[in-house]
């Protein structure tokens, strides 16, 4: 401690500028590069609702088509899943991950299957039309625990509000190879024509370990060797539709009669 | 290229390499090594963490108080690793979202911290830049062969590529599913240690 360098005040001196150096550098890339990335995280919202819609098929892959495509044929709208209304509100300003964890914007479900420990009051929709202007899919929004963590997805439903179209995860933590099979497409092309809800109108759609047998209009394929997955997916699915979910916007709308 | 710098930048690929020789960074090679895909965003952000890193901290090696000299050296690599992890959100939504995590973890990989003082302490910028890109293509070369033993036998493809079709898919390949959890990466991580060390004997350590 005797060289001048390693006096004390030159210590915090020296400390001091490294940190401010530091700070402006991490702010300058993360206000630089913000407009970028709240676009990217649009552009992946976007592509996951067009393939929930089907509409993926369409584009050509590209940003732009992708954008065009949304924009022409997807409409969002905020809904009040207590009471089925719509609501005024900006989907775009809406966050689920954000209002979940802020008790004024959400509560605790009664019977909690997903395991989501709280779920939003409100919850953005997206309603997608063919050319025609008629309603085609309406794309719901799921969130539940898969084996290690959240599994955020999306739903898309034809016009009844019950023969599925398709089931698209966006963002999940699952084991590669195992439980990620949600990913797969041999095992998404499993979904399209199954029925979320039973004869009694109870959300029945689940996962059937060992292959779902013919004829089974609620049930599908479990993934093979991520049975906790499996079980995650379906208490997801009959969180989101049964009545803490969107069967009271469901049971208002299902006639036919949407917008 | 002088060969003094010729030879920093490449005998930490296989004669120093930070993984096999110095078995640093190992927690990382096994997180990241589940597909070549996110093993190469790894490695390139390995590189460029460590070469920065290197090249920051020996600018200033003379000025820095050593009571502190861990922290200051921290303090770099974490703003650093930040810079990364926000260029790839910003150009790779896809794969941030899978490595967001990983990338993160570089600021504990002990290889940057390892260069930082060992070697950046004592030398100048511009072989200290060079040697934070031969450590980082080190680790990337361990990652690289891993991962393409990892992906080939447990997902049977290569950079996402189908080259075993998996029966699953319709294929007749039965995908290997311990090569699918991270921990088996502890056998190839071994196995490539012993063959190194069959090819390179002076690599052994004496009893």
């Amino acid at each position: 401690m005797s060289s001048n360098k390693e006096s004390f005040g030159k210590t915090v001196g020296f400390v001091f500028a490294v940190c401010i150096v530091c700070a402006a550098l991490v702010s300058i890339a993360a206000s630089g590069l913000k407009d970028k990335q709240v676009t990217n995280k649009l552009l992946d919202q976007q592509t996951k609702i067009l393939e929930a819609s089907g509409l993926l098929s369409m584009t050509d892959g590209t940003p732009f088509s992708i954008k065009e495509t949304y924009g022409k044929f997807v409409e969002a709208k905020m809904i009040d899943l207590d009471s089925g209304e719509f609501i005024d509100g900006d989907p775009l300003l809406f966050d689920e991950r954000r209002n979940s964890r802020d008790a004024t914007k959400s509560e605790k479900p009664e019977n909690d299957m997903a395991g989501i420990n709280r779920r939003s009051h409100d919850a953005v929709i997206y309603i997608v039309r063919n050319g025609a202007g008629t309603v085609d899919t309406v794309v719901f929004p799921i969130v539940g625990s898969g084996l290690w963590d959240l599994m955020y997805g999306y739903v898309g439903l034809e016009a009844d509000l019950n023969t599925v179209k398709s089931v698209v995860y966006s963002d999940h933590k699952e084991t590669p190879g195992l439980g990620a099979e949600v990913m797969n497409p041999k095992w998404k092309a499993k979904w399209p024509g199954k029925k979320i809800y039973n004869e009694q109108g109870e959300a029945a759609v689940n996962l059937v370990k060992g292959g779902a047998k013919a004829g089974d209009i609620n049930g599908v394929d479990a993934l093979s060797g991520a049975t906790l997955t499996s079980n995650g997916v379906t208490r997801t699915l009959q969180f989101w539709f049964g009545k803490e979910g969107y069967l009271p916007f469901i049971t208002k709308h299902n006639d036919g009669g949407l917008i | 290229m002088s060969s003094d710098a010729k030879k920093v930048l490449t005998k930490p690929i296989v004669d120093n390499n930070p993984i096999a020789l110095q078995v640093l960074g190992i927690c990382s090679a096994l997180a990241v090594t589940s597909s070549m895909t996110n093993a190469l965003v790894m490695t390139i952000a390995v590189v460029l963490v460590t070469a920065f890193s290197n090249f920051f901290i020996s600018i200033i090696r003379n000025q820095i108080p050593s009571s502190v000299r861990i922290i200051v050296q921290m303090a770099i690599i974490a703003s650093l690793v930040i810079v990364v992890d926000q260029v790839l959100k910003a150009f790779s939504y896809q794969l941030s979202k899978e490595l967001s995590v990983y990338i993160g973890l570089i600021i504990t990989n002990c290889i940057v911290m390892g260069r930082a003082e060992a070697f950046a302490m004592k030398e100048k910028p511009g072989v200290s830049f060079m040697d934070g890109i031969g450590n980082g293509l080190g680790y990337g070369f361990v990652l690289m062969t891993v991962a393409f033993f990892r992906e080939l036998f447990g997902f049977g493809t290569i950079f996402g590529m189908e080259v075993l079709p998996l029966i699953q898919n319709g294929g007749w390949y039965q995908a290997n599913g311990l090569l699918v959890l991270p921990f088996s990466s502890f056998f190839i991580i071994g196995l490539m240690i012993w063959a190194i060390r069959q090819w390179k004997p002076e690599q052994v350590e004496k009893d």
